[in-house]
């Protein structure tokens, strides 16, 4: 991507509008308008699915909304399947020749949306191999209904379901592993984040020249990770840099991995960042256990992507 | 149709249809704002990193520079925390208005 080069094509006349009520700061805005600035480059035409979510629900508010390209909104559920209709519906208008223009779907959803209420949807769709970029931004929780855990929120954060106290310290369980469902479908899919743009847009392109694809974008939210909005990049940056979130794709069952940090940053830099880890930071020996505990699982994680790179790289 | 808050229901489209694309643009977010973003023009080498990464779509291009949509810019900061060379500064609302009034600006 040269960056120059895509303002000079888009200008200001990106499909994604301003005047959306996202929060001030929410990356998964400029998840949207990155993907659909991808999209309006190489001169795709394109209709996006949305399922339920904060980015559905803040840019599509009566009479308004923010998007330039065909939409359709729909439940939490269901986002894939109606990308599935949506697919089947242009193949038979093309069949009959009422349609001679090539229409690439985008599905947006939240890790509600992806990983617990729609992944029945997405399975099925993806088993169907119906032709979409599910893209899912991955904040972490139930934002839009009040910071409840999803099955996405990491070990130990606090939420509003799984609240920090004297019984408990947080989420007890690990996260689920939506890239590894994903590409069990022997599809292509990646995880990338919102503050490396660049493998984001490599990914993008890959994703629209293989459909169904499934890209997992990490996307820092101010009001459930608890930290100022103008910090949403760095900590992004910051999940890349200390392994928790690394860069990776599966691009039909041959597993790649994008970026090794030469040093990797201890978790608890990152950890430092976020008011949900807050409860994690007083210095007692059940703390720092709890630390060596979730340190242990992120390089574990991030060996056994290196060991799988290995092992399918021929 | 140009739907317009207040408008009466029995005038509004069948099934609350929105045909005008991008319409938010006339909902001004800028009054979320409580700082606001001032490019400094010289340091800045137009990279269009800000632009990139502004979630608001509240940054414009002119003549190969930046320039901020202050009607929709919510102040997120964003923009200056991405700068690699500082041009954009962070200024509190409430100091602005004080400057430009010169009086105590009331809370």
């Amino acid at each position: 991507m040269n960056i120059k080069q895509l303002a000079e094509k888009i200008g200001n006349n990106s499909w994604f509008a301003p005047g959306h009520r996202l929060c001030a700061g929410c990356n998964a805005g400029i998840i949207a308008k990155f993907v659909l600035n991808f999209a309006q480059f190489k001169g795709y035409k394109v209709i996006t699915v949305l399922a339920t979510g904060c980015l559905e629900v803040a840019t599509t508010i009566f009479p308004y909304t923010s998007w330039k390209t065909a939409y359709m909104h729909n439940a939490f559920e269901n986002a894939a399947a109606t990308a599935s209709g949506i697919g089947a519906a242009l193949k038979s208008l093309k069949k009959k020749g009422l349609l001679k223009e090539d229409y690439k779907i985008v599905v947006f959803g939240g890790d509600g949306g992806t990983y617990d209420i729609g992944l029945q949807s997405l399975s099925g769709a993806l088993e169907r191999k119906h032709e979409f970029v599910y893209i899912c931004y991955d904040n972490e929780a139930y934002m839009n209904t009040g910071i409840q855990r999803s099955s996405a929120t990491p070990m130990l954060a606090s939420t509003t379901t799984t609240p920090s106290g004297k019984v408990s310290k947080g989420k007890q369980q690990p996260r689920k592993d939506l890239i590894a469902i994903a590409a069990a479908h022997d599809v292509y899919a990646a995880q990338t984040s919102v503050s490396h743009l660049q493998d984001f847009w490599k990914k993008l392109e890959k994703a629209f020249n293989d459909q169904p694809a499934v890209l997992n974008v990490l996307s820092p939210c101010t009001r459930g990770w608890y930290f100022p909005p103008d910090q949403g990049i760095k900590i992004a940056k910051l999940a890349v840099e200390t392994n928790y979130w690394p860069l990776y794709e599966v691009d039909h069952g041959r597993w790649i991995l994008n970026y090794e940090p030469k040093q990797r940053k201890p978790i608890i830099e990152w950890l430092k960042t976020q008011g949900r880890f807050k409860h994690l930071l007083q210095p007692t020996q059940e703390n720092e256990k709890l630390i060596a505990q979730l340190q242990e699982m992120v390089d574990k994680r991030f060996e056994y992507i290196k060991k799988l790179a290995r092992a399918t790289s021929e | 149709m140009q739907i317009k808050p207040g408008l009466p229901w029995k005038e509004l489209p069948l099934g609350g249809v929105i045909d005008v694309p991008g319409s938010s643009v006339e909902f001004h977010t800028g009054d979320w704002r409580s700082s606001r973003p001032v490019i400094d023009l010289n340091k800045c080498t137009g990279c269009m990193l800000c632009w990139l990464n502004c979630p608001d779509n509240a940054i414009k291009i002119k003549n190969g520079k930046v320039e901020i949509d202050y009607d929709h810019c919510k102040g997120c900061g964003l923009c200056a925390s991405v700068c690699p060379v500082k041009a954009i500064s962070m200024r509190r609302e409430a100091l602005e208005e004080e400057e430009r009034h010169g009086s105590k600006h009331k809370p």
